[in-house]
């Protein structure tokens, strides 16, 4: 699968499309791919502060559980309430299935991240796919 | 070689680990195994689909890791009697039980299947993380015995073939009458042109099923691996990892070596009673038992479902209903067939009535679970 050229990407395999003032977070096809059956996901409340490379929840597999990073810093506005009852759908459509929208605190720090490309070797030189 | 590489043991293969990569299996260490976890979802596999072909069709495993002692000669039986908890001398030739050996103090070294292949012939299957520790401790153990104490580890690529359907799919690929051999019982037999192979009855997966011994060359266990899987297409075959392997076991209630038991856990904490005869005059242990008997027991393993929304995992804590700290999850995963969150964990024993409300620590956060009965999945009797 390639990775879209419309959002940003980080080390710890998130992605994040930005809109504006606000940004929408997943995590990518090569993370669902690691993970295996995804069965929880745990997101924050809304209103939840995130700092940039700080945890905000959680996604587990049959496995195993693995942190989520905040790609950058900002205020939750909405997470993906069909999450709750159908986390399999990370599996499928991993950059279809968004987990939370945020309310950016600086857009600069989408500068920090990682383009579409600079991901995609990111991920083959750690051995992935 | 520097001496740090000769310092750290290289990781082990399987002779099937080339096959595992070219179906893209996710390999892991385990024990200093190099093994498959799961195969991927592009061949409709995956834990989850893994498990529930082992639950309704028949999933194949390579459990080459796991090791093989052979006790043979004229006191083998006293030798084995001496070492495990359970009574061999009730094995006819052709059947085998689960078993363990113990430390003096009642605590395990491993638990074993003990198989009797001979009349003084006997196979012991070990954990792959305890293969060294186990053959020293039997072959130190043993030796006032007059029987042969040899670690057939390396000779043997071991094939688990489980599932409701996993004696259709064999019976293909095999002259041997398998509707002879009932669970926990073995015969020889010709599979795929591989003469007086070791066909057991037997599995860590709480269903039916049967582990093959074939000789433990690549070229042999490439061409079995494909032969098994290409003849059990039509039951659904596919090949399962370790994940699978370990939620199949859960399920089934069935002890993983360094989470329900160790060196630290004794026979009655783990519930192993009815695989401990008392009535046995002598075995290593059993002395220890009998005084932790009578003194009583301070923890009991018992299963628990979550209730509120969360997976208890391996070393997550137990609370009790007001947030005190009373226990561990041994072992705590999904439950792929049960569509369940379950858990394994040690708790003292008043706290272990079936029906219970207790807590599990989750980031933090202490998480309702009731204890239910065990095992969780039982699987159904044959009409």
């Amino acid at each position: 699968m390639s990775y879209p050229a419309d959002r940003k990407y980080t080390k710890q395999h998130e992605w994040i499309q930005a809109n504006g003032n606000t940004a929408t977070v997943g995590i990518t096809d090569h993370a669902q791919e690691e993970l295996g059956d995804i069965v929880f996901v745990d997101l924050p409340k809304i209103g939840a502060e995130l700092t940039a490379g700080k945890t905000f929840g959680s996604v587990e597999s049959v496995k195993a559980v693995s942190d989520l990073f905040a790609p950058v810093s900002g205020t939750v506005a909405e997470t993906n309430q069909e999450l709750a009852t159908a986390p399999e759908k990370v599996n499928k459509d991993p950059h279809g299935s968004w987990m939370m929208k945020i309310t950016l605190k600086d857009a600069g720090e989408l500068n920090g991240l990682l383009s579409a490309e600079d991901y995609e070797k990111f991920v083959t030189e750690e051995g992935g796919h | 070689m520097s001496a740090v590489e000769a310092a750290t043991p290289a990781i082990r293969k399987t002779a099937l680990n080339a096959v595992h990569r070219q179906m893209g299996a996710k390999m892991v260490d385990f024990n200093g195994w190099e093994m498959p976890v799961e195969y991927p979802a592009s061949i409709g596999c995956g834990v989850i689909n893994e498990h529930m072909a082992v639950r309704t069709g028949v999933g194949i495993f390579d459990v080459s890791h796991m090791g093989d002692i052979r006790l043979a000669g004229p006191q083998a039986l006293a030798a084995v009697q001496h070492i495990s908890m359970n009574d061999a001398s009730r094995l006819a030739v052709g059947q085998a039980q689960y078993s363990a050996m113990l430390y003096p103090q009642g605590t395990f070294v491993d638990d074993v299947i003990v198989h009797r292949l001979g009349e003084d012939e006997y196979l012991l299957v070990i954990n792959a993380g305890t293969r060294e520790k186990d053959f020293n401790w039997v072959r130190d153990n043993t030796r006032q015995f007059d029987c042969a104490v040899e670690n057939v580890s390396d000779e043997f690529t071991q094939i688990a073939i489980q599932g409701p359907r996993a004696v259709d799919l064999l019976q293909k690929m095999t002259e041997a009458d398998l509707s002879a051999v009932k669970f926990y019982w073995l015969t020889h037999g010709t599979v795929c042109g591989l003469e007086n192979t070791l066909i057991a009855r037997t599995g860590y997966t709480a269903e039916d099923g049967f582990e093959i011994y074939i000789p433990s060359d690549e070229a042999t266990g490439a061409r079995l691996w494909d032969e098994i899987l290409a003849e059990g297409k039509e039951f659904g075959a596919i090949p399962c990892g370790l994940g699978a392997r370990n939620t199949l076991r859960l399920e089934g209630k069935l002890p993983l070596y360094g989470h329900e038991i160790s060196d630290t856990i004794n026979v009655w904490e783990a519930g192993l009673d009815r695989f401990c005869k008392m009535e046995k005059p002598e075995f290593i242990g059993r002395a220890a038992l009998e005084k932790a008997k009578s003194e009583g027991l301070r923890r009991i393993l018992i299963g628990l479902e979550m209730v509120e929304r969360g997976i208890a995992r391996d070393g997550y804590k137990v609370l009790d209903e007001s947030g005190r700290e009373i226990g561990y999850v041994t072992s705590g995963s999904p439950a792929p067939f049960l569509k369940k969150n379950i858990a394994l964990a040690y708790v003292p024993p008043e706290f272990g009535e079936v029906g219970g409300t207790l807590k599990v620590e989750i980031r933090g956060q202490g998480v309702a679970a009731k204890v239910v009965p065990t095992p969780f999945y039982k699987r159904p009797k044959k009409a």
